[in-house]
């Protein structure tokens, strides 16, 4: 296998889309509970365009990480810049996010929930019925687009919120474990909409998952993370080509790939395993 | 119609015919109560003949419609306000909970000493009875906002206002709903409980009039009067809830 592992440190030759340095985060004390260390100190880039994936045991601060790119969550420590300019705190400009949960309005139609954010923008009705009727179509909803979500099933749902993320024409696409809910042979497809995506998008994409199948399948580099505080422990480059769909799965070198990425993890998971008690895991690889 | 829906109209009916059999053949006397048929008619003639009639029922409603109005009105607000210094809210918990376990009614006689006897007395004894209802409920609802819904507001940048009219009330409507639907039930208790102890007009003090001077058929036909209101009420109210919940959850 030709993708060998990479010491994890910035990276000046790529564009960097997003920078973070010494990003960390730590959760302040509630009633009964401590300070949580969840985060870093992080310090690496997001090229312009890549395809990132985001593993790591559960509870490591892959959420965290997330939010705090996505403008939810205020680092405690250190900056991120995006395009060179340092984030203020709020959500930045040309930020599209998906959450495992499903967050599709439960009141609107399909239609209206893909044209929620639009609508908010103040675009010409016209530039939005254009938008919204790609999204539909893209994402293969344009027969249920009168339908309400509660109508649809889990995936389908998943896919609004996809089509919804998509029409803002984001640069920078966060998925916070999309598929986590949704069974193996529908995870598949989805994932290949995803790279089908990414591609007609031109986006930057960072997809955090708890899948190393998922994560090795779709990504440029796969970013292996440690038990918390999260850290990187390794940066996975995993070559393949643009072109690519989930029958890469049949190939030796993913099999050395996930294999590589399980070695990684394995340790952190049983770290992070202990640390929460006997409370199981899901943290494991599939 | 349903297994369950024809179980339901044969338990109601055959009560109702029961009654009117035991009233007809004497076991139960006329005395203590009129047959189920004449409680109809009775109910048909004082409205048509009796001149007292709209204007108590009309009475009624209005102080029953500014009830409800502050009692849902204001049992949302209370609600969001409790719900955004938790603080608070863990104090009032217990009181809200342990809230319907005092007899409210015993507060009348102050509200009359306060209010005096007239609509407001009857107004703040049914805002009172439903209020809290309104606010547990409100409560109830903003907690179960999903979390991924106020970050997908936050992403698409809504301001506080828009994030609240857009997406947290239509996400807790369901929930908020309930609470309308207890808080109005509770007012409809409030207003006729309230004018059957004392008031100067209104259905309920119709009632408790008729029933000290021995007037059964008035009576039994102001009884009908107000079962049936406040059970069409009940169910145009929960007609909407359920099309709002199969919407939201189906």
């Amino acid at each position: 296998m030709n993708a060998r592992p990479r010491l994890v440190e910035t990276d000046h030759s790529a564009t960097a889309h997003v920078a973070f340095r010494s990003v960390s985060h730590t959760y302040p004390a509630r009633a009964g509970h401590p300070p949580v260390h969840a985060l870093g100190p992080l310090d690496f880039n997001l090229n312009r365009g890549e395809f990132l994936s985001v593993v790591g045991p559960s509870g490591c601060g892959k959420t965290t990480l997330l939010e705090v790119l996505a403008g939810l969550v205020k680092p405690e420590g250190g900056t991120i810049e995006i395009d060179g300019r340092a984030m203020t705190g709020d959500v930045p400009d040309g930020v599209g996010v998906v959450f495992q949960e499903d967050a599709s309005f439960p009141w609107l139609t399909v239609a209206d929930n893909v044209a929620f954010g639009l609508r908010r923008a103040g675009l010409p009705a016209k530039e939005i019925a254009g938008r919204v009727d790609y999204a539909l179509d893209f994402m293969g909803l344009n027969q249920f687009r009168t339908a309400y979500p509660s109508q649809l099933s889990g995936g389908m749902r998943q896919r609004v919120c996809i089509a919804r993320t998509l029409v803002t024409r984001p640069s920078l696409i966060l998925l916070d474990e999309p598929f986590g809910a949704l069974d193996q042979q529908t995870r598949l497809l989805m994932g290949e909409e995803l790279l089908k995506l990414w591609r007609e998008t031109g986006a930057t994409v960072m997809l955090i998952t708890h899948s190393l199948d998922e994560a090795a399948m779709l990504a440029d580099r796969v970013a292996v993370m440690s038990a918390r505080p999260g850290r990187f422990i390794d940066i996975i480059e995993t070559r393949w080509p643009r072109e690519r769909d989930s029958s890469l799965a049949s190939q030796p070198e993913f099999g050395v790939l996930t294999s590589r990425l399980w070695s990684l993890l394995r340790e952190e998971s049983r770290k992070a395993m202990e640390s929460s008690g006997a409370r199981s895991s899901g943290a494991t690889a599939r | 119609m349903s297994r369950v829906r024809l179980i339901q109209t044969l338990l109601i009916g055959g009560s109702v015919a029961l009654l009117e059999i035991l009233c007809r053949a004497g076991v139960i006397d006329h005395f203590t109560m009129i047959p189920p048929s004449d409680m109809l008619l009775s109910l048909i003639r004082i409205a048509r003949t009796e001149s007292w009639f709209w204007p108590d029922v009309l009475y009624t409603l209005r102080n029953l419609a500014v009830a409800i109005v502050i009692a849902v009105a204001g049992g949302f607000l209370i609600g969001l306000g409790v719900h955004a210094v938790p603080r608070l809210r863990r104090c009032l918990d217990p009181l809200f909970s342990s809230y319907y376990s005092v007899p409210t009614f015993v507060l009348y006689p102050l509200l009359i000493v306060i209010f005096g006897i007239g609509p407001a007395s009857l107004i703040v004894m049914g805002a009172l009875f439903g209020v809290v209802a309104m606010i547990v409920a409100t409560l109830t609802a903003l907690d179960r906002i999903p979390r991924a819904l106020i970050k997908t507001a936050r992403i698409m940048r809504l301001d506080a206002l828009r994030g609240v009219l857009m997406v947290r009330l239509p996400a807790a409507a369901p929930h908020l709903f309930t609470g309308l639907k207890l808080a109005v039930a509770y007012c409809v208790i409030g207003v006729i409980a309230g004018e059957f102890i004392l008031a100067t007009a209104g259905i309920g003090r119709r009632l408790s009039f008729s029933y000290n001077n021995f007037d059964n058929q008035t009576m039994y036909g102001v009884l009908l009067l107000i079962l049936v209101f406040a059970a069409t009420l009940n169910a145009l109210l929960n007609i909407w809830e359920k099309r709002l919940h199969q919407r939201w959850y189906r």
